[in-house]
Formats: structure tokens, sequence, C-alpha cells
């Protein structure tokens, strides 16, 4: 897919205050109309792109849909925060991809670019080392809290076959980091000391956040439709991420750290329910040749760099 | 390596201890061609430096507990291929020696890659051994994949019903499975036949009590006499392994075939470990020597 000087499109970017939106905005907005949507306030922009602060459940937001032509929507507003109450969670997500998906339907978008993850294949310990794109989506049997983001997915899937005058383009990139990350993964990484479960180093995938964004911008280009496993340089065991950024580990019996970390969720004194810690145990890998291939997606930090990364903050 | 094969029991000791190990195995692990990252794992998450490590282990157990004897190891082509083995002994020591053996002997040394069940991955220490010494957890995807990564698989298709073998049977093939045919066939690689002679004495087994060792969620339960004799007799006895290594087959056809024809192939290859066997047998002098 060779980058030619593509005509200037009108993009709309939802939860363009998050992290990866606010770098995703500037990364598109000198070649392209960027729109934004976010209930979250958008500081220090740049001028030329408009942000709309709405909640994408209420009419307002279809009327971003109505007033402008949109040439492409990038759906990034999804919430991925177990400690809210799982009924508000569930709404934003589900109500509001189903809102978004029903615009573009209505207001013909051509082009529909919707960031998933690779962790919602689960960590299992009966998971072949590479998982590819039709590999079933089984974290919902570790923790429910992961269900909705599943289901966002899958309503996604059936988009793409009920509308296939739309390109719809999935993408599954495995755990993001970078300076502008403030996820599961970089939290854990930003530790002092990082508890480890003693006996377990799981290979793990971790993708810079600029090879991300250029994966969403591959994904934008014509033609580019389907499901895509993105993948950044490599695969690497627990402990030498650890040491690679200079710190120490604390390695933990797990049936204890699953114990502590069980209490710890209950009193919200944790982010992340215990059964995420799977996620440090068993391997949660994925194939990206799909992207390599179709996409022509490589990602451009090695392995070394997409690692220390995670303390540039 | 070939000089050292001769001489007492002391010269053997004394060149293990004359020549520093780390210098024997780096020669050995040099030629290995598995593609690494910058932190000398490759995609699966095997590393030479844990080979390195256990491989003294495995190497003074080669020698000089079951003095192996390798027979062929230049038959082994080079790039992918799948080694297929009679499986016996009821713990897997079989696997253990055919991979040190072409890792110390061969030509040039290749490090096998073998897969393990899936419950592996849930125990520590384990979970993480595995992967770095080469082994992956056995789902065709793997298999695959690291067959087109160029790498040599070793695989056991009579599985449990091979190392669960009681005294009477031994050295009587048991049933293979055809996964390892449909394998070959879709990735083009090469069969290599292997027969291991000495492990099925080991442990002699009088029984399989195969509806007790479900009860322990095990596939078989074997009734070994040895085990009666306190600490000594639950070593695998000292019986001296040898291994042959078979010319490499080519089979050509489609992956996707009916069972039947699958099957006819499968069954060229079982004749040929088979036939292997019985020569092994018939050339050995003694169980133990």
């Amino acid at each position: 897919m060779s980058a030619k000087k593509a005509k200037k499109r009108n993009i709309l970017i939802t939860g363009i205050s998050g992290n990866l939106g606010r770098i995703l905005a500037r990364r598109l907005h000198r070649d392209h109309k960027v729109i934004g949507v976010d209930m979250r306030p958008f500081k220090n922009g740049p001028k030329d792109i408009t942000v709309h602060h709405a909640d994408l459940r209420k009419k307002r937001c279809e009327d971003i849909f109505r007033r402008t032509r949109i040439d492409a929507v990038v759906h990034l507003g999804l919430l991925h925060n177990p400690l809210l109450r799982a009924d508000e969670h569930h709404s934003f997500n589900i109500d509001g991809t189903m809102k978004v998906l029903d615009y573009c339907a209505r207001y013909k978008v051509p082009k529909l670019v919707l960031l998933s993850a690779a962790n919602i294949y689960g960590a299992r310990p009966a998971n072949p080392t590479y998982l590819t794109e039709d590999a079933p989506l089984k974290a919902g049997l570790q923790y429910p809290e992961i269900r909705d983001l599943i289901e966002v997915d899958m309503l996604a899937q059936s988009f793409f076959w009920k509308h296939s005058e739309i390109e719809t383009v999935i993408l599954r990139p495995v755990f993001i980091v970078g300076p502008n990350m403030k996820n599961a993964a970089t939290r854990y990484l930003r530790l002092p000391v990082i508890p480890t479960l003693l006996g377990f180093n799981p290979m793990l995938q971790l993708i810079h956040e600029e090879d991300v964004l250029e994966a969403i911008v591959l994904a934008l280009s014509e033609g580019a439709k389907g499901i895509f496993n993105i993948v950044g340089p490599g695969a690497v065991p627990l402990s030498e991420i650890i040491s690679e950024l200079g710190k120490k580990s604390v390695p933990v019996p797990h049936p204890l750290a699953y114990g502590i970390a069980k209490r710890l969720w209950r009193w919200k004194l944790l982010r992340l329910p215990a059964s995420e810690l799977d996620f440090v145990r068993y391997i949660c890998m994925v194939d990206g040749s799909r992207a390599n291939d179709i996409l022509s997606f490589k990602p451009r930090y090695d392995l070394r760099d997409s690692i220390r990364s995670v303390l540039m903050e | 390596m070939a000089d050292e094969g001769s001489g007492s029991i002391l010269d053997k000791l004394r060149y293990w201890w004359d020549t520093p190990i780390e210098k024997i195995f780096d020669k050995q692990l040099a030629s290995l061609t598995t593609e690494l990252n910058d932190y000398n794992y490759d995609d699966f998450g095997f590393s030479p430096e844990w080979v390195k490590r256990s491989l003294l282990f495995a190497a003074l157990i080669y020698r000089y507990y079951f003095r192996v004897e390798l027979y062929g190891a230049a038959n082994l082509p080079q790039g992918r291929a799948v080694l297929v083995s009679n499986h016996s002994g009821q713990i897997p020591i079989d696997g253990a020696m055919i991979s040190t053996g072409l890792l110390l002997e061969g030509d040039p040394p290749r490090a096998l890659r073998s897969m393990v069940e899936r419950w592996v991955p849930t125990l520590p220490f384990v979970s993480e051994l595995m992967p770095r010494l080469g082994q992956v957890l056995g789902a065709p995807e793997n298999a695959r994949g690291l067959l087109e990564r160029e790498e040599a698989l070793l695989v056991f298709p009579e599985g449990v019903r091979g190392i669960n073998k009681t005294f009477k049977k031994r050295y009587q093939l048991a049933e293979f499975g055809s996964g390892f045919m449909r394998l070959a066939l879709e990735t083009n690689a090469p069969i290599v036949p292997v027969a291991v002679i000495g492990a099925e004495e080991q442990f002699p087994s009088l029984a399989n009590m195969t509806k007790i060792g479900k009860l322990f969620g095990a596939p078989g339960l074997p009734l070994l006499p040895q085990l009666l004799v306190p600490v000594l007799g639950w070593a695998p006895l000292p019986v001296k392994y040898r291994i042959h290594i078979g010319e490499a087959i080519r089979f050509t056809g489609d992956a996707n075939d009916e069972d039947i024809i699958i099957e006819e192939k499968v069954k060229a290859v079982r004749e040929r470990v088979q036939q292997m066997i019985n020569y092994g047998l018939g050339s050995r002098r003694n169980i133990f020597w």
C-alpha cells in the first residue's frame, strides 16, 4: 500500500482526549481534517482540530455526522477501567460502540477503524505460542471485567459482514507502551519493584505507541479491511524486560499472589482484578503476519527501544 | 567428541574436568542455526544459554549413566525434519537422550524441538524451563511454526500407549497417531525414523493399571516392582541406551487426504521404525553393556 499523497479526509476520532487519541490527532491533523469526540477536555491540542464534548450515546453526537461529511472513523472511545461500576462500563463501551456503528451505516462513512486489543484472546495455559486472528476470544473465561471489550470486537466483526460497503478494520495490538501510555502494562512496568510469579516467566510482546499509530494510519488507507493482530518487534521473557528497565523483581508464589491480589482488588487498593495476573503467568502472544502481508505493517522501533520507552514518561 | 568415548571411566572423568565445560558446549551451540533476537531468545522462548546450563547435567547422564551409543547422526538432514521415534520406559528419558545425543554428537549439532502436554505450562519452574530448552506446547500451530523456521521436531506417535507399555510388550510398537504425517506433508518436511534400544528395560512394568491411574487424572499407572527397593530402585535401571537414527524418508501427497491414504504412509513409517528396533535388538550384546 503505497503512501500516495492521499486527499484530505475528514477523520473523526472518538476518545480523542485519551493518551493514544491525543498523539493520533497530532499525527493526522497535518494531512487531514481531524474531528474529535470526547467527554473529557482536549487540552493543548493543535488549533485546527475541532473537538466536540459529547457523549457517544447522546443525540448531540449524531449531529456531528449529520452536519459534516465524515470520511473515516477511528473508534478509540472505549473504557478499560475495571474500577468503574460494571453497568456504567458496559453501557459506555457497548452502547457507545453500537451508536458509532449505527452512525457509520446511516451516514455512509466509508471507513471504520476499531482499536481492539490482543489481550482479549486471554492468557491461557493451552494457548499455542502464536494466536492467529481466527483464534477464539477467551479472556472472558478468566475475568468477566473484560467481556464488554470482547463484545465490542464482536460487534465490529458482525458489522464488517453486514456492511460490506464500509471498510471495517479491527486492530488487535499487543501491550502498547511508550512515553504517553498509562495502561495496565505500563503501570505494572513502572512500579519501583515489580512483583512476579515465582517459577513463571512468560514471553511477552510489547509495541511502541508510534508503531500503533503507524498501524492505524495503514488501516485508514484505501482498500484495507479485516481483522489484524498488531505485533511489535518480537517477544522476550518478562524477566528480560524487567532487567532491561533496570528494575528489581520480587517473585511471589502464585497461590499467595492470587490471594493477595484478590483481597486488594476487593478493597479497591488494586486497579486490576486478580485474574489479570494470568498475563504474567501464561502466554498470550499473537501472530502478526497477516498485518505484515496485507497492510505491509512493520514496527519501526526495535525490541530494546520499545522496552525502554516504558520509562520515558 | 569422538576421542573421549575410549578409555577407562577415570579417563572419561578427567576429560570432563580437564576440558572446561563452557568451551565444549560453546562449540556445540555456536553451530546452531536458530534465529535469535537481541536478547538471545528465539520466537518460541528457546535460549542457548539455558541449553548450555542444562546440557552439563544431561551430558553426564548421557555419558555415564546410560552410556548412550548414537548411530547414524549424519542421517539427520539439514533444515526442517520430523524425527519419529518409539517411546518407552515409563518416564520420557528417551526424548532427552535423543536430544542430548544430537546436540553433543550431531554433525552439525542440532537442538531438537519437541512438544509437551497442555498442563505443563501450569507448573511453576517447569513452565519456564521447557520453552527455554526448545519444548513447546503440543499444538499443531506450534509444530507448523517450528518446521517453517527450519527446526527439527522430535515426535512420539505412540504417545502414552508407548511409554506405558508393560515389559511383556517391550519393543512392540503400539499404534501410531497420524498427526505427524499430516504435519510432514503440509510442511514438506522429511521424516527421520529413530529407534531407541534400552529404554524399555529401565523400568520394567508388570501391568498398566489404567483405571486406577485415571482416578488420579493420569493416563495410566504402571506396576513397577523395582520401586519396592528403597531409594536405589526409584531410579531407572542403568541400562545401556543405543539410539539409531535412520535415513530420512520423504512423502508427498495432500495433507488433507482421507484417513486411509494417510494411514498407509503412517504404516510405512511404523514398519521402518520396527525394522530398526529389530535390527538394534539383534545387534546388541547385553541390556547393561
